[in-house]
């Protein structure tokens, strides 16, 4: 069986390299490992060994998932130019930019395993011998979209690399309308996971029409910011070509995304302080504090201080076409949006309470340590997938009925 | 949304002989068996447990089943002889509650009373019923104290305000659930499958009245304080890592009595009854005082008022 041989092949590759190559598989499995140790306590001593409470129901872990759907949204920003564009320089890097969509999802339904209560009823959910409330709830929303989502990142990419691995171009025509499915799928995705949040009139801070469009915006100036870095490591450790056009393109989308996004908060800002009702207590709580209590009051004024040093860098040209300087403003964009939409987002839409009680969280050790776990997980299946990836579009692997499968 | 529920089947006239005949055997093997490994349970009850359908498909057997195992659990993890019951909903009620803000002195009775008869967690603190305290004059929640805890109550100058589940009509923590583990019962009162709920807290972020608790560790009861009148969708032991809420005391009201804050109430200021029948005291303060509902504005149409003399 040629599919057998195919997976097997890739595997094979996903574990062979050098020393480094070792060391590092061997690092994020101690971490990956770590998290799992960790995670072990909250399975027999509850959530309870988190800094969550009925306050404060959600944190660390929710705050990671909404921003890494983001992540996984954000691969469509290479998906459309490969496709429908047809950029030959963005279609040698696509199947990158999808195996990191299949690594975000991975994480993304980790952390939120790791925040339920009961995860031995996850099976609850399936339809069929479980109730899953589609089409009311958005958490089954969520669920669905982001299942299928990984489905197609999966599929797609395997196809095109079986195709290559037997030596046959792929067939355009047979999987192009997945990828236009995938294309906007990778909006739903986004979307949905902002609309679980604005569909809460409970919660005045989350409940605006803006958020879907903020989440979009902010997931397409974050994501580049990741794929760029990415790339340009590729570059580096191996010798598969990774054009400057397409980091060049990514950095202009990014740079339009990031503006986009700013304004956006803006406008949140202008419509919460303009006349600030009781509706603008959480906003209030984020950005000065509220009653005393001011603990994520530092983080998001540091968000926004990156995100806005990192946006005048890339509007700026020629220091966007610096390299160092890129990948300055390519970080500060990412740690600068994990902020603002992760525990910015997530947290201060449960202080005050509904009933005005305002309780503080901050996540313990253990929410620490599992979140490192998964982010590890996620890198260690980057890693392999896009080793498997690159060796196969390199023609290091194919099918020979010679036996001889492997060449330099 | 649909708001269909067959709770009530196969749970009218349950054969009670041969519930306590078939909890003697359940003990007998519990107690010979038992290993800490199963978390006090014996494997088939575990293994039963897990596999253990929502409430609303099971059917009388097997809802029958899963009480005696409750019961079981309950003796094993608090060395306490419970009776779980499933006292299905009274056709023709629908509960709503009412309470007289001018009348309510800030003692926190009902609380109380609440903690005791539904077996909440003591060492966890967890209460269904916050009573604000606010300056007269103002009626802004985000001014009340929460942890008021002066020498004496009322203190001058300030009023109460009970809050608790509002049993809302439209309630958006049913919409959240992704499992329907949570659902409005004929009577009216909203209430969780603690067996069939996964522990998102979907619901808790969905609630506009805080009236939602999560048990973030088994909830520790002395078996002394045990409440031993328990139902299945109401005030049983709850395991670890699933959501709870006020369920008006379903364990109480579907017999016809009072639930606990009522009865506990030393002002007075609570009236509860059924929405259905005209003639009751409910419909008359409806009818008869100016009342307001909490947050009306969100559309959740709460069977909770408030009301002044």
């Amino acid at each position: 069986m040629t599919v057998i041989r195919f997976i097997l092949d890739s595997v094979r590759e996903m574990f062979r390299g050098p020393r480094e190559y070792w060391i590092w598989l061997a690092v994020l499995s101690l971490v990956v490992i770590f998290g799992a140790v960790r995670y072990s306590e909250q399975i027999t001593e509850g959530l309870v060994v988190t800094g969550m409470s009925d306050q404060v129901s959600w944190g660390f872990y929710i705050s990671n998932f909404a921003f890494l759907v983001g992540i996984a949204a954000a691969a469509v920003l290479l998906v459309i130019p490969a496709y429908i564009f047809d950029r030959k320089d963005v279609k040698d890097v696509v199947l990158v930019g999808e195996g990191m969509a299949v690594a975000a999802v991975t994480m993304a339904i980790l952390f939120v395993i790791a925040d339920l209560g009961r995860p031995d009823r996850l099976w609850h959910m399936l339809p069929g011998i479980g109730r899953f409330h589609w089409p009311v709830s958005l958490l089954a929303w969520d669920v669905l979209v982001l299942s299928v989502y990984f489905l197609l990142n999966l599929a797609i990419p395997f196809y095109v690399l079986y195709s290559r691995y037997r030596g046959k171009e792929p067939n355009f025509r047979l999987y192009f309308p997945f990828v236009v499915i995938a294309m906007f799928w990778a909006i739903s995705i986004h979307t949905v996971t902002a609309f679980l949040f604005s569909a809460n009139p409970a919660r005045p801070f989350w409940h605006t029409a803006l958020l879907g469009p903020r989440f979009i915006a902010s997931a397409f100036a974050s994501g580049p910011a990741l794929i760029i870095i990415t790339l340009q490591i590729i570059r580096k450790l191996t010798s598969y070509h990774v054009s400057q056009t397409v980091i060049d393109l990514l950095a202009l989308i990014m740079t339009t995304a990031l503006q986009i996004s700013l304004f956006f908060v803006g406008a949140e800002l202008f419509t919460d302080f303009y006349n600030e009702g009781s509706h603008a207590a959480s906003i209030h709580y984020l950005f000065f504090g509220l009653g005393g209590y001011y603990s994520l009051k530092g983080w998001i004024w540091f968000a926004l201080a990156l995100n806005l040093t990192a946006l005048v860098i890339l509007m700026i040209h020629p220091l966007r076409r610096k390299t160092l300087m890129l990948n300055i403003a390519c970080v500060m964009t990412f740690i600068g949006i994990w902020i603002e939409k992760g525990m910015g987002l997530v947290i201060p839409g449960f202080v005050p309470t509904p009933l005005g009680e305002i309780f503080e969280y901050a996540p313990t050790s253990v929410e620490l340590s599992v979140a490192a776990g998964i982010w590890a997980f996620g890198i260690l299946v980057f890693t392999l997938v896009a080793k498997a990836v690159i060796a196969i579009e390199q023609g290091k692997i194919f099918h020979s009925k010679e036996e001889q499968r492997y060449t330099l | 949304m649909s708001n269909d529920s067959n709770s009530g089947k196969g749970c009218g006239n349950f054969d009670k002989a041969r519930r306590n005949f078939l909890r003697g055997i359940g003990l007998g093997t519990a107690a010979a068996v038992a290993q800490p490994a199963w978390g006090g349970q014996t494997f088939q009850d575990a293994f039963a447990d897990f596999f253990q359908k929502d409430y609303r498909r099971m059917s009388a057997e097997e809802i029958e089943a899963a009480l005696d195992r409750i019961e079981r659990k309950a003796q094993a993890r608090y060395d306490v002889e419970i009776d779980c019951q499933n006292t299905p909903p009274q056709s023709g009620v629908v509960y709503g509650y009412a309470i007289n803000i001018s009348r309510c002195k800030g003692y926190r009775d009902c609380v109380h009373a609440c903690v005791k008869e539904n077996n909440l967690g003591r060492d966890s603190q967890m209460q269904y019923i916050r009573v604000l305290e606010m300056d007269q004059g103002d009626f802004n929640l985000e001014h009340s104290d929460h942890y008021y805890d002066p020498e004496t109550v009322p203190v001058e100058g300030k009023h109460y305000l009970p809050v608790q589940c509002m049993q809302c009509d439209d309630p958006p923590c049913v919409k959240a659930c992704p499992v329907e583990a949570t659902w409005m019962e004929p009577d009216g009162i909203v209430v969780v499958d603690y067996d069939w709920c996964i522990g998102c807290r979907y619901c808790m972020a969905a609630c506009p009245y805080w009236a939602r608790h999560f048990n973030w560790t088994v909830p520790e009861i002395p078996a002394e304080e045990m409440n031993t009148n328990t139902h299945y969708l109401g005030n049983r032991p709850r395991p670890r890592g699933v959501v709870e809420k006020c369920h008006f005391c379903i364990h109480r009201t579907r017999r016809g009595q009072q639930p606990a804050c009522m009865e506990a109430c030393p002002t007075g200021s609570r009236i509860f009854g059924n929405l259905l029948d005209p003639d009751s005291e409910i419909r008359y303060v409806l009818a008869n005082k100016q009342v307001f509902r909490l947050k009306e504005d969100l559309g959740t149409e709460p069977k909770f008022w408030y009301f002044s003399d």
